[in-house]
C-alpha cells in the first residue's frame, strides 16, 4: 500500500531536514508530550477504561504516572545523555581527540501492545524522540479506544511529519514492516516477535523485542508468607493478569502450598472484597478470544479458589490452581490471565532445575528471608530481570534496563536505556595532520626493528 | 542435522555452569594468549600462504592487536563482571538494585577471510570473558588459516565448552538451523541478512559487522604529503582487503592533481618502483576476487599502478582518477588495492554525495582546518569516524567498533565485546519488611490514595518514578 510508503517517506524527509538534531527541538517536543498527558488526562483514562475496564486510579498509576516520570527524567537528563563521551586514549593517540558521539538512528518504528496500551507506546516514544529520531507509532488495534485516541492526540501536540501514528491490524502492520526503518521496537508475543525480526532482517534493521514467557515465582519455606502472598496477589491479578511481568506460576514446597492458598485468598479479600465482580478495582479480559483461551486452561485442573467466569463481560474471577502438573496446558503457554497455578517442588535446587528446563522468562521472582538462597537462585538461572521479595518493582527502577533474553526478547529500554537503544554510538577519532614522524613506524618498508618496537 | 550433537554437547556443558567462575574464564583466556605466542610462526606462515600477507601486517593485525584486546580483557575482567549498582528512587531506597552480567549460553562466531585470526579471536575473547560456550566457524576461503585454527586451537581450550567447526556455505546454512543464544557475524551485508533471518527463527540476538564504501574527503587545506601517506597506508594495507579501508576519495579537481603526485611518491616510498617485488605488499585472496577487481580497473583513468598478474593474484597499488559515480568501481565495496578519486566542487557537495549513499562503516575526512573535519563529522552518519588518518580508530579499545544501517548492527572491541556477549539483567532485591510503605499501591483504591500518589509524583521534576 502506498500509504505506508508515504508515511515513512515523509518521516524520512523530515528527519533528513535535520530539525530534530537540536536538543532544544527535542525538549520542546517532550514538553508538548507532557502537556498532552496533563491536559488530556481524562480522555486517556476514559480510553483505557473502555479498553480494559480499568478504574481511574489504576490507569493513572499503571500508565500515566510512569509516562510522566519518564518524561521528567528525559527532559532533565537529555543534555548529559546526548553529550559526546571522551574515552581513554593510548600512547599513539595521546594528542588526539577520541570520544563516542551519540547520534540519532533515523526513522524508528514502535509497535505497541494492548495490555498497557498507552504507556507501551509512550515510553518508547519518549526515548526515540529524546534520541533525535523520527518515529512511526503503531498502537495495538486490540485496545482500539486507546489506539484511536493516540492517533487523534499525537498530531495535535507533536511535529506531524516527524512523528506519525499508523492504525490498523495485521495486514496494515505487515505492510508497514516491509518498509525500511532504522530501528524497530516491538512489544508483544514471541511468535510475532520472530515475524518482526525476520522482516527487519531484510533491511538489516536492529530490533528491540519486548516479548514474554512464563515468569516463575519461587516461594521459600523461610519467608513471611503473609507479606509475600500479598505482594504476589497484587502483581498477579493487576490488570486481570494481563501483564508481561506478572508472576505466571508459583513453585513451592508441598508443605506450604495450602498456606500459600490461604494467604492469597486473604489478600484477595482485602483487595477486592467479597464480590470481586462488583469491585471497581478489578479489570476484565480484553476480548472474547482471550477469555475463551484462558477458560480453556482451567480444564481438568484442581481449582482451589475462584474459577467463576462470565463471558458477556469477559469476567474471570481471581483463580488459584493447586497440584498442577508440569505437562498440563496451563503450563504450556504464558497465561496472561487471572489464573495462578501452584506447582510443588521439594527444594530450591529442584525449582532451579525446573526453571532452567524451560524458555528464559521475562521476569523471575523469589521470596525468601535467606539472602544466600536468593543469590543462588539469581546466579543459577537466567531471565530478563529479577525482583526478589516482591514483584514488578525492578521494572520501576529507571536505571535498570528492562528487557528479555532468549524467548522473552532482546534489547532493553526504560530511562537512559531507551535513549541508548534509539541512538547510534559513533566512535570518533580526530587526529592532527602534523606529527607525521610518529606514523613512520607503521609504514612500509618494514623491518624487524619496527615490529619489535 | 549434522551439528545438532555438537551444539547439544556444548549446551550441556553450558548448563553445568562450568564457564561461569572467573578463574575458569581467566584460564581459558590465558590459554588463548599462549596460542598467540606459541603459534605465532604458524599464524604468520598460514596468512602468508593464504593471501601473501606481509609479515609486518600479519604481526600487527593478527597478533599484536589481538594481544592488546586480550590484555585489556584480563586486566579488567573482574571489574567488568561485577554487578553494576544503580541509583535508586524513593520506593526502592532501602533495596539493592543492580545490573547482573549474565552469559547468554552457547554462542556462534562466524569469521571472514581477510583477517582470519583477528576476526574470530577478538570476538572469542569477549565471548569467553562473558562466560559463554563458543563455536567458532573460521572462513573456508583461507584454507591454511582455517586448518590451523581447526587443528591447533582446540588443544588450547576446554573441548567441552569450545569447538571449531569447518564448513562450506551449504554446511554453514545447516549449522545456522540450530539454536544459538547469540550469533556474531563478520562479513558482507547480503549474508548478514541471511544470518539475521536464520537467527529470527530462534529469536537469537545478533551482531553483524558488515561493510560498505568508506568515503574519504580531502579538503583543499591540508598537507598533501601527509594525507597521501595516511590514505595510502589505509588503502593498500592487506592489499586493500580491509573493511575499514578508505574506499574512495572525494576532493576538488585541483586536489586530485596534487594527490596523484603525492600518492605516486608514497607508493614508491612504501613498495619501491615495482611493488610486485616488495615483501610488504599483499595479494588478493582468491581467483574470484581477483577477477572481480580486475573488472573494476576500467573505471575512470589509471593514474598510478594498474598492473596485474593473474597467476600471482597480484594487483598493483592503483589510483584511478576522473571516476564517475556511475562507474563500476563506485557500485560496490572495492575490497582491493584500487583507490578511485571522484571530484566534487566543495565540501557541501562531498557531504551530499556521502549522504545520498548507504551509511558506511567509517567516514574519513582530511583537513588542517578542524572546522571542516567537524562539519563532515556532524553532517554525515557512519559506524565510526576518523579525522586526519585511516584505520587507527579501531586500535583504541575504548572506542566501540561497529556499523550502522547496511554496514552493520552492534559493536565490539574492549569492554564492548564483553557487553555484547552478556545479557544485562536488571535485578532488584527488596526487603520483606517495610510492608506499610506498599500500602498505597494495594486496592481498594480511595480518592485519598490517588491524591497521595499524585502529590508524590508532582514533586519529582528531578525525575524518577515514585511510590506505587
Amino acid at each position: 500500500m502506498e500509504k505506508m510508503q508515504q508515511v515513512v517517506g515523509r518521516a524520512r524527509a523530515a528527519f533528513n531536514s535535520g530539525r530534530c538534531r537540536s536538543l532544544e527541538f527535542r525538549l520542546q517536543q517532550l514538553k508538548a508530550l507532557e502537556r498532552m498527558v496533563q491536559e488530556k488526562e481524562k480522555e486517556i483514562l476514559a480510553a483505557i477504561k473502555a479498553d480494559l475496564h480499568k478504574c481511574g486510579h489504576n490507569a493513572y498509576s499503571h500508565e500515566l504516572l510512569g509516562v510522566l516520570g519518564e518524561l521528567a527524567l528525559a527532559m532533565d537528563k537529555l543534555p548529559s545523555w546526548a553529550a559526546p563521551q571522551p574515552v581513554k586514549k593510548n600512547l599513539l593517540t595521546m594528542r588526539d581527540e577520541a570520544y563516542i558521539c551519540p547520534e540519532p538512528l533515523g526513522v524508528v518504528l514502535i509497535i505497541g501492545a494492548w495490555n498497557y496500551p498507552f504507556v507501551l507506546v509512550m515510553q518508547p516514544l519518549i526515548g526515540a524522540i529524546a534520541a533525535g529520531n523520527a518515529v512511526v507509532v503503531k498502537p495495538s488495534e486490540i485496545s482500539e479506544n486507546t489506539a484511536r485516541l493516540v492517533a487523534d492526540l499525537l498530531p495535535q501536540y507533536l511535529d506531524r511529519e516527524l512523528y506519525s501514528v499508523v492504525t490498523g491490524g495485521v495486514p496494515e502492520t505487515t505492510e508497514l514492516l516491509t518498509q525500511r526503518f532504522d530501528h524497530i521496537l516491538y512489544t508483544g508475543n514471541s511468535a510475532v516477535g520472530k515475524i518482526v525480526m525476520a522482516a527487519a532482517a531484510k533491511h538489516l534493521t536492529p530490533v528491540t523485542l519486548e516479548l514474554g514467557g512464563k515468569s516463575p515465582c519461587y516461594i521459600d519455606k523461610d519467608c513471611d508468607l503473609a507479606v509475600a502472598c500479598r505482594r504476589i496477589t497484587w502483581g498477579k491479578y493487576m490488570n486481570c493478569g494481563q501483564t508481561c511481568i506478572a508472576p505466571d506460576y508459583i513453585l513451592c514446597d508441598p508443605s506450604i502450598q495450602s498456606k500459600v492458598v490461604e494467604n492469597i485468598k486473604a489478600a484477595l479479600q482485602e483487595f477486592y472484597g467479597e464480590d470481586v465482580k462488583s469491585s471497581p478495582d478489578y479489570e476484565r479480559i480484553i476480548n472474547k478470544r482471550h477469555f475463551k483461551r484462558i477458560v480453556g486452561l482451567l480444564e481438568g485442573q484442581k481449582i482451589a479458589h475462584g474459577g467463576q467466569t462470565d463471558e458477556a463481560s469477559c469476567f474471570i474471577a481471581p483463580t488459584i490452581l493447586t497440584d498442577v502438573s508440569p505437562e498440563s496446558k496451563v503450563m504450556e503457554e504464558e497465561i496472561f490471565g487471572p489464573v495462578l497455578p501452584i506447582l510443588t517442588v521439594k527444594s530450591v535446587d529442584e525449582a532451579i532445575e525446573f526453571i532452567n528446563r524451560r524458555e528464559k522468562p521475562l521476569a523471575l521472582y523469589v521470596f525468601s528471608n535467606n539472602k544466600k538462597l536468593i543469590r543462588q537462585v539469581i546466579s543459577e538461572t537466567s531471565s530478563g530481570g529479577v525482583t526478589a521479595n516482591d514483584v514488578f518493582m525492578h521494572a520501576l527502577v529507571p536505571d535498570l534496563p528492562f528487557g528479555g533474553v532468549g524467548n522473552s526478547g532482546m534489547g532493553a529500554y526504560h530511562g537512559k536505556h531507551s535513549f541508548e537503544t534509539f541512538s547510534h554510538r559513533r566512535a570518533c577519532l580526530i587526529k592532527d595532520l602534523k606529527m607525521e614522524v610518529v606514523n613512520k613506524l607503521r609504514y612500509p618498508p618494514s623491518s624487524q626493528k619496527k615490529v619489535d618496537w | 542435522n549434522p551439528y545438532a550433537e555438537l551444539v547439544a554437547r556444548l549446551r550441556a556443558a553450558w548448563l553445568s555452569g562450568k564457564t561461569r567462575p572467573m578463574e575458569y574464564r581467566v584460564a581459558q583466556l590465558e590459554a588463548l594468549g599462549r596460542f598467540l605466542d606459541e603459534k605465532k610462526q604458524e599464524i604468520l606462515e598460514a596468512t602468508a600462504l593464504d593471501m601473501g600477507k606481509p609479515r609486518f601486517e600479519a604481526e600487527f593485525s593478527e597478533i599484536i592487536l589481538c594481544k592488546n584486546e586480550l590484555h585489556e580483557t584480563l586486566n579488567n575482567l573482574s571489574h567488568w563482571m561485577k554487578d553494576e549498582h544503580v541509583y535508586k528512587n524513593t520506593a526502592t531506597r532501602l533495596d539493592s538494585a543492580f545490573i547482573r552480567k549474565d552469559p547468554y549460553g552457547v554462542v556462534l562466531i562466524i569469521a571472514p577471510w581477510n583477517y582470519p585470526i583477528h576476526l574470530f579471536l577478538v570476538p572469542l575473547i569477549g565471548a569467553i570473558a562473558a562466560g559463554n560456550c563458543v563455536i567458532v566457524k573460521p572462513s573456508e576461503m583461507t584454507k591454511n588459516s582455517e586448518k590451523l585454527v581447526a587443528e591447533v586451537l582446540p588443544n588450547y581450550l576446554d573441548k567441552d565448552c569450545f569447538a571449531v567447526v569447518t564448513a562450506s556455505v551449504q554446511e554453514t546454512t545447516r549449522l545456522l538451523e540450530n539454536k544459538f543464544d547469540y550469533i556474531f557475524y563478520t562479513g558482507i551485508p547480503s549474508v548478514g541478512r541471511i544470518i539475521m533471518t536464520a537467527a529470527a527463527k530462534h529469536l537469537t540476538p545478533v551482531t553483524l559487522e558488515l561493510g560498505g564504501k568508506n568515503p574519504c574527503y580531502v579538503s583543499d587545506t591540508c598537507d598533501v604529503q601527509n594525507v597521501a601517506q595516511r590514505v595510502a597506508w589505509g588503502r593498500f594495507f592487506n592489499a586493500g582487503q580491509t573493511c575499514i579501508a578508505p574506499d574512495y576519495i572525494l576532493c576538488s579537481v585541483e586536489m586530485q592533481e596534487k594527490l596523484v603526485v603525492a600518492l605516486s611518491k608514497v607508493v614508491n616510498d612504501f613498495y619501491g618502483s615495482n611493488p610486485r617485488e616488495s615483501p610488504d605488499f599483499g595479494r588478493i585472496v582468491g581467483d574470484k576476487q581477483f577477477q572481480r577487481l580486475y573488472a573494476l580497473l576500467c573505471s575512470g583513468q589509471v593514474a598510478i599502478g594498474g598492473e596485474t598478474d593473474e597467476a600471482e593474484r597480484y594487483i598493483a597499488p592503483t589510483v584511478l582518477v576522473d571516476v564517475l559515480p556511475s562507474d563500476p568501481v563506485m557500485q560496490e565495496e572495492i575490497f582491493g588495492p584500487i583507490l578511485p578519486i571522484v571530484t566534487v566542487a566543495n565540501m557541501d557537495e562531498a557531504i551530499d554525495f556521502i549522504n545520498s549513499r548507504e551509511r558506511p562503516l567509517v567516514v574519513y575526512a582530511f583537513s588542517s582546518n578542524s572546522k571542516v573535519v567537524n562539519q563532515v563529522l556532524e553532517r554525515t552518519s557512519s559506524g565510526g569516524f576518523c579525522g586526519n588518518d585511516t584505520l587507527m580508530h579501531v586500535t583504541l579499545t575504548s572506542l566501540p567498533f561497529g556499523g550502522i544501517g547496511s554496514s552493520g548492527l552492534g559493536k565490539y572491541h574492549g569492554k564492548f565485546t564483553f557487553d555484547t556477549f552478556s545479557h544485562h539483567r536488571g535485578c532488584l532485591h527488596r526487603n520483606m519488611g517495610m510492608e506499610v510503605f506498599n500500602a498505597l499501591r494495594y486496592p481498594p483504591y480511595t480518592q485519598q490514595k490517588l491524591g497521595m500518589v499524585r502529590a508524590a509524583s508532582e514533586v519529582k521534576r528531578k525525575g524518577t518514578c515514585t511510590l506505587l
